[in-house]
């Protein structure tokens, strides 16, 4: 499984320390995103607990665990979707760039252009692919002139790897394109805004093995243009593409660390456990 | 015996019936205990006995109730008493229908000393013809209840015929209201036909000179142009109400599907649907006494001249305000259809709510609430009582809402009340005005639901 994972480098010591959480450090690259001792409740259910997570700008992050385990409401936390919830009650320390993302003085608006975000069924809006590409950079007000806006919708459509397919239809339905495309046309929605973090809840999890294969491909791509973090319960996919993975577990955090000790190395009796496939 | 003991007996000998059926086929089941070798529970042998007893028994006395006053009147013809009887068509009928109302006991005295005789033979040839379609009646009974029970064995297929049945009388319900609906179509066109065989439809449908008040001679007649109608209509029902309905229902649903805590919705909701119950007639008293005359003040005041205590926009927006529960639950429905994921995906944008509402969820549920918003017009052009009490009945064609207009269905009031010959354009031509709304409503009803089926389906 090794061979799989490229350039994650496993020079430096683990990034785990004995005792599961707290206290992670970063491992290469500027630090983008921290969280300490994050909890989550949902009413009086508790969903996360204690989470101390560091996200690196020159990594993919990726968050494995059975499911049910916490792992999309842990990354909702990171761009405040857990806001639209009314009941979900989030506590703890989370900043982007050393700011503390839930200050009163952040705007939610400008946070959820900076970490975007990319869901586990391709969302585009029922609009062109054009205008779904271009809603963001409207609403943010980024482009001044119709060229610029032109100029946005095709560079992020090529980043996305989708120019191709569609430079010829840009007025058709968003919704008239494959699944495979619908989600690499909501990564380019994303793209679009000129996010710094990207957040992917299994968006391949509804996509056939090419159209993941593709999108696989494209996060090496985007790899170091933007901090991304990545939440799938395929651990195959983890190793693929990720160079950090943190396991979840009931809501903690049992094991973060580099994705190739991780996978042939675990510290944690649980992470080896599901590794090897023993439950989840 | 009246009628209705008859019914009773009927339905006694029918339990009767069933009881018999059941204790021969438990007889048999007894003795056949093989499985499947007797076909039906021995209550389905019974039902089958006692529909045999009972259905053909009703359906006869259904034929004869409907045959015997001819055979009455044939009968009571018969007798000496007739002889004096008047030549003239008409006043022979009076006589008769008076006759048989004192024999039937509908009536004490007669007026004409002429009914007064042929009261007896009227009396007796009811007694005798329901005599006869008794005694017919309860030997179909016997007969067919016999019949039924003879043919009972262990292999009849009893459960089948009955479930048979049940099917064909949950059909036949079904088939009541749109045998009904088809038949009101009919007679629609029927009594529009006779008017358009008046008037001809040309200047009907595009003259512009409504009076029907004035219409002289047969032939040539003038004054049913029926425009000023379908304005008046349009003007209050599809332009005016709806710049009432549509900004107000939409906006309140907006609000209670998106902003609104739960329990707010939760009380909001049906005083919203309660608002939709309040009978036509009380939202009428609030036009004519209230919105009317305010409105005219109003009118008055910021120096518009022409302006009525009745007017169209009076009706137009209490109209609008009866329909604002109707256009706000269906875009209630639509928006809450809009898959979250839409919704998830624009905030994550960055959007703001309202954002998100303006560029994507309204968008995205347009169709259901087009949809609606034609149902909405559908209900307000045939909207009666409102503008009954507080448009007017002056076929004006202006554009001006605060003088008075009238609508095609405050005109087929006007037509109908009131004693009327039944062969007059002027009557007829109520029957035509409803042609015309009916024809109009169900297009509109069926590209609404076209529509909205349409919509349901995109996010299947
Ligand atoms: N909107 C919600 N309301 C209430 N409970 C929720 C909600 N979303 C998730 N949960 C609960 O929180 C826990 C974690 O869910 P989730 O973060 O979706 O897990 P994962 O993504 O790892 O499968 C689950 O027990 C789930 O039932
Ligand atoms: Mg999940």
């Amino acid at each position: 499984m090794t061979e799989l994972i490229d350039n994650a480098s496993s020079s430096e010591s683990p990034i785990m320390t004995e005792t599961a959480p707290p206290a992670i450090s970063a491992g290469d690259g500027p630090l983008k995103m921290t969280t300490r001792n994050v909890d989550v409740f949902y009413g009086e259910k508790q969903a996360i607990n204690g989470v101390s997570i560091d996200v690196t700008m020159d990594n993919v992050t990726a968050f494995i665990g059975p499911s049910g385990c916490g792992k999309s409401t842990f990354l909702r936390c990171l761009n405040r979707m857990n806001d639209t919830i009314p009941i979900a009650k989030v506590s703890g320390e989370i900043t982007l760039e050393g700011e503390d993302i839930y200050a009163p003085s952040m705007d939610v608006v400008q946070l959820r252009a900076r970490v975007g975000m990319v869901f586990q069924k391709p969302n585009p809006f029922p609009k062109s692919i054009y205008d779904n590409i271009a809603y963001g950079p409207r609403i943010h007000g980024l482009a001044s002139t119709k060229d610029e806006l032109d100029n946005i919708v095709e560079t992020s459509l090529q980043r996305a790897g989708l120019w191709g397919e569609v430079s010829d239809r840009l007025q058709d339905s968003g919704t008239a394109l494959s699944g495979g495309q619908q989600q690499r046309l909501c990564i380019a929605r994303a793209i679009a805004v000129d996010p710094e973090v990207i957040l992917m809840d299994e968006p391949c999890s509804a996509l056939d093995p090419i159209a993941t294969a593709k999108i696989e491909e494209l996060i090496h791509e985007l790899r170091g243009k933007y901090a991304i973090v990545i939440v799938t319960h395929n651990m195959q996919q983890a190793a693929r593409v990720s160079q950090r993975t943190a396991f979840f577990h009931l809501g903690t955090l049992v094991e973060y660390g580099v994705t190739s000790d991780i996978f042939t190395n675990p510290t944690q009796e649980k992470t080896r456990d599901y590794i090897t496939g023993r439950y989840g | 015996m009246t009628g209705s003991i008859l019914f009773l007996l009927i339905i006694v000998l029918g339990g009767i019936a069933w009881f018999f059926g059941r204790v021969k086929a438990r007889g048999f089941s007894a003795t056949n205990t093989k499985r499947g070798a007797v076909h039906s529970l021995p209550t389905y042998h019974g039902w089958y006995v006692a529909l045999w007893a009972i259905g053909p028994a009703l359906l006869f006395l259904i034929v004869w109730n409907i045959a015997s006053p001819a055979l009455i009147t044939d009968a009571a013809l018969a007798s000496p008493a007739a002889e004096q009887l008047p030549s003239d068509q008409f006043a022979r009928g009076a006589i008769l229908a008076e006759a048989r109302s004192i024999a039937s006991g509908q009536q004490v005295r007669a007026f004409n000393p002429l009914s007064q005789s042929m009261v007896e033979p009227y009396r007796t040839a009811i007694s005798y013809y329901q005599m006869i379609g008794m005694v017919a009646a309860l030997l179909l009974v016997f007969a067919c209840g016999v019949f039924a029970w003879l043919r009972l064995k262990p292999e009849l297929r009893a459960r089948t015929k009955i479930e048979r049945i049940t099917m064909m009388t949950l059909l036949l319900a079904s088939l009541i209201a749109t045998i009904t609906t088809v038949g009101i179509f009919a007679s629609l066109i029927f009594e529009s036909a006779r008017f358009f065989s008046m008037v001809s439809p040309i200047d009907f449908l595009f003259g512009t000179e409504w009076n029907p008040k004035a219409v002289a001679g047969p032939r040539g007649e003038t004054g049913f142009g029926a425009i000023p109608l379908f304005w008046g209509t349009v003007f209050i029902g599809a332009i005016i109400a709806m710049i009432v309905a549509i900004p107000l229902g939409l906006m309140s649903a907006i609000y209670l599907t998106q902003y609104a805590a739960p329990g707010f919705r939760a009380w909001m909701k049906p005083i919203l649907e309660v608002l939709a119950g309040v009978p036509t007639v009380v939202y009428g008293y609030f036009a004519a006494l209230t919105v009317a005359p305010a409105l005219r003040d109003f009118a008055v005041s910021i120096g518009i001249s022409g302006a009525s205590s009745e007017s169209a926009l009076a009706a137009g927006v209490v109209m609008g305000i009866m329909i604002i529960p109707f256009v706000s639950s269906m875009a209630d429905d639509s928006i809450a259809a809009v898959p979250s994921a839409m919704r998830d995906g624009s905030l994550a944008m960055g959007a703001t709510k309202s954002e998100t509402i303006k560029k994507v969820l309204i968008p995205a549920a347009l169709p259901g609430v087009v949809g609606g918003v034609l149902l909405a017009v559908s209900r307000a052009i045939g909207e009666t009582m409102i503008v009954v009490m507080a448009a007017g009945l002056a076929a004006n064609m202006t554009a001006n809402p605060f003088s008075s207009v009238t609508t095609v269905t405050t005109q087929i009031v006007q037509l109908l009340t009131g004693d009327q010959e039944f062969d007059s354009p002027k009557t007829l031509a109520a029957f035509a005005l409803g042609l015309v709304l009916f024809i109009v409503t169900l297009l509109l009803n069926l590209i609404a639901l076209r529509v909205v089926k349409k919509y349901r389906e995109a996010y299947e």
